[in-house]
């Protein structure tokens, strides 16, 4: 579906997103962000359902104490956010932001060059 | 444990001249900051942006000064209080919210777009329609969390200084409306940015001062603490401790919690925060800042929460003479265990809250006027800086005087169900049509019209024509819990739109896009956004002063 012309004419952001090491930095972003978040979302929604249909589950306590099951299960939700949270921080340092400041400078390089 | 409120005659308890001296200097010292802040506020990048110069931990902690809201603070400590286990529910789902931000939407919207949620969903559409369409949704978003805020601070001061008549609390909401315009036209992005970082920094040392106060009563043993909650609770007992005493409909809870997880990411005073950062990775950092602060203060509250159900109680937080209502748990507590003094400091601190947040909505929701609409639209692009700075302080003002407005109308409602209804919006309009525009090659304007608009219209509908405004039956002292008392025009089931108005967004976005299917594809735009939001090329830049 592309447009008359541009073949031609194609800007260094096209020809940096055909690149190899673009698709690259892509999918290694993808690869990470789109089923880390179908997993904290399936998490919180099964604690949401287990609130709203199992709610006398939720209210069994532990042991002798007054900690229910559904007050350790919220917290686990706490627990488990603040993990992904430190997850997606290592990967972006390590994996993620290396090729995205390789494509930046050499995109500004080239768009400094055509500028001139 | 309740005498000591009895003695102080039941209007208010405390010192009214001390939570106003509190509050008061809280007040001089922002202004004091403000005014010297303000001074470098020429340029659009800096009265919108800070000159893009903050760092990770400044803006994070403004963020979550911003996002800390008084519903939050107040209203999710008195729902615990009194409800239990069902207050808890919702500060999960403001926290987990915060990881769709992080993952999906902070990092790659900072290297997209320059002030507002218009520049990345308009980036490679049709600018004039979708910026338009950005705008409005902008604003009814802002303007509803505006109204939840200004109509709690005229529920506060009935508790603080025992200001109940109508009309003096319309003075007080008008204060507030005044003081939060001089943030905004003085000290711009950066000024609102520092009221919001003071704000935070009290209100999470107030409430770890508490916490630790109360875990301490009981030994530092949450088991405890719960068993004595559970004891001064004669009317729901253990049940307390878990789900189903507040969300009586099971649908409902599920709406409840896919507008709170999916809002936030959609709100627009959130989204302009991570402007504020010289580079995609601070912005990924300030995240990562506002999720450990915003996690732990949830984690207060809860502790907070059911240690107002022990020291205070529930049968009088929930009476209906108590000024503030279910409101009052936290600074009821303060009282419990400080006196007089640390009820004016968590006083003053909840005040703080409420005008922190109102400048960063008067900010977004100016910026947005100002840029998507007066520079890009009017002006088609062609405004000088200078003259959309005007065009943004000219509009923080009307703003303000509408919110002053909307707020006395609205005083009384209840601040959650308002806070509830802007992330269902937000949830419905932007999310969907932010995500799609990041991630999805073939999305185009008519996609986008459709997601915003169609969402935005049936998030209303179901709204106007739910049980939440009208058609609960009435209590026993005669009241109903709908907005409005005495018609009945629901047909909507569910208080909260959200689990039909978010998917009927996503799904729009879908069918707009296959309407749209003949618009041509804007390959050279479409390159730019995608290799830009993922390196961070061409992004804007810090300003250096």
């Amino acid at each position: 579906m592309s447009t008359t012309g541009d073949r031609q004419t194609e800007t260094v952001y096209q020809e940096v997103q055909r690149s190899a090491a673009f698709a690259d930095l892509r999918s290694r972003l993808r690869r990470f962000v789109f089923p880390m978040s179908a997993a904290f979302l399936l998490w919180y929604l099964a604690y949401v359902l287990l609130a709203s249909y199992a709610p006398g589950f939720m209210a069994t306590r532990l042991g002798g104490s007054n900690i229910t099951v559904g007050l350790v299960i919220g917290l686990l939700q706490f627990v488990t956010t603040f993990i992904i949270t430190m997850v997606y921080v290592r990967y972006a340092d390590r994996r993620l932001d290396p090729p995205a400041t390789a494509l930046r400078e050499e995109i500004e390089a080239r768009r400094a060059e055509q500028a001139r | 444990m309740t005498s000591t409120l009895a003695q102080s005659g039941g209007a208010t308890v405390g010192s009214p001249w001390l939570n106003i001296a509190i509050f008061g200097l809280f007040v001089v010292v922002t202004l004091v900051v403000v005014f010297r802040v303000g001074r470098s506020n020429s340029t659009a990048s800096d009265y919108y942006a800070a000159g893009r110069s903050l760092t990770a931990a400044q803006n994070g902690t403004a963020i979550s000064g911003d996002y800390l809201s008084a519903a939050s603070f107040l209203g999710i400590a008195g729902a615990i209080a009194v409800y239990g286990y069902d207050g808890f529910l919702y500060s999960i789902g403001f926290l987990v919210a915060w990881l769709v931000a992080l993952l999906l939407v902070a990092e790659l919207l900072r290297n997209t777009g320059r002030y507002t949620m218009g520049d990345v969903l308009a980036f490679r559409m049709r600018q004039r329609p979708v910026r338009a369409a950005a705008a409005t949704s902008t604003l009814v978003v802002s303007f509803f969390y505006l109204l939840a805020q200004m109509a709690g601070a005229g529920g506060l001061v009935a508790l603080l200084i025992g200001v109940t008549g109508k009309a003096q609390q319309a003075l007080v909401i008008a204060v507030v409306g005044v003081l939060m315009i001089v943030y905004v036209l003085v000290g711009g992005m950066k000024g609102t940015t520092y009221v919001q970082i003071i704000k935070a920094v009290l209100l999470i040392a107030g409430a770890a001062v508490m916490t630790i106060w109360v875990l301490g009563l009981t030994g530092f043993n949450l088991s405890t603490l719960l068993g004595d909650a559970v004891a001064n609770s004669p009317k729901n007992g253990e049940a307390i401790l878990g789900p189903g005493l507040q969300y009586k409909n099971k649908v409902d809870l599920i709406s409840l919690g896919l507008a709170l997880v999916l809002g936030t990411a959609g709100l627009p005073h959130i989204l302009m925060r991570f402007y504020t950062v010289p580079s995609a990775r601070e912005a990924r950092k300030s995240v990562v800042w506002s999720i450990w602060l915003i996690g732990i203060f949830y984690l207060f509250t809860l502790v907070l929460g059911y240690g107002a159900a022990w020291l205070v109680g529930p049968a009088v937080i929930s009476d209906p003479n108590t000024p503030g209502g279910t409101n009052s748990a936290a600074p009821l507590l303060a009282y419990e265990l400080g006196g007089p003094f640390l009820l004016g400091l968590i006083s003053a601190v909840a005040f703080a809250t409420i005008l922190a947040v109102v400048a960063g909505l008067t900010i977004t929701a100016s910026a947005s006027f100002a840029h998507d609409v007066y520079a890009n639209i009017v002006k088609k692009g062609q405004a000088t800086s200078r003259d959309e700075v005007r065009v943004a302080r000219i509009t923080a003002v009307v703003i303000g005087i509408v919110a002053i407005g909307g707020g006395i109308l609205a005083n009384g409602q209840n601040i959650a169900f308002l806070v509830a209804l802007a992330f269902a919006v937000a949830a419905s309009a932007n999310l969907p049509t932010i995500l799609y525009s990041l991630y999805w090659k073939r999305f185009n304007t008519t996609g986008a019209l459709f997601s915003i608009y169609g969402g935005l219209a049936i998030c209303i509908v179901l709204i106007v024509f739910s049980p939440a405004v009208s058609g609960k039956p009435p209590n026993a002292a005669g009241r109903s819990a709908s907005m409005l008392q005495g018609v009945d025009f629901h047909w909507f089931p569910l208080d909260n739109p959200g689990l039909v108005s978010i998917p009927a967004s996503f799904l729009l976005g879908v069918i707009g896009t296959y309407v749209g299917s003949r618009e041509k594809h804007n390959a050279e735009k479409y390159a730019e956004m995608e290799v830009r939001s993922l390196t961070g090329a061409g992004s804007e830049k810090a300003v250096e002063h």
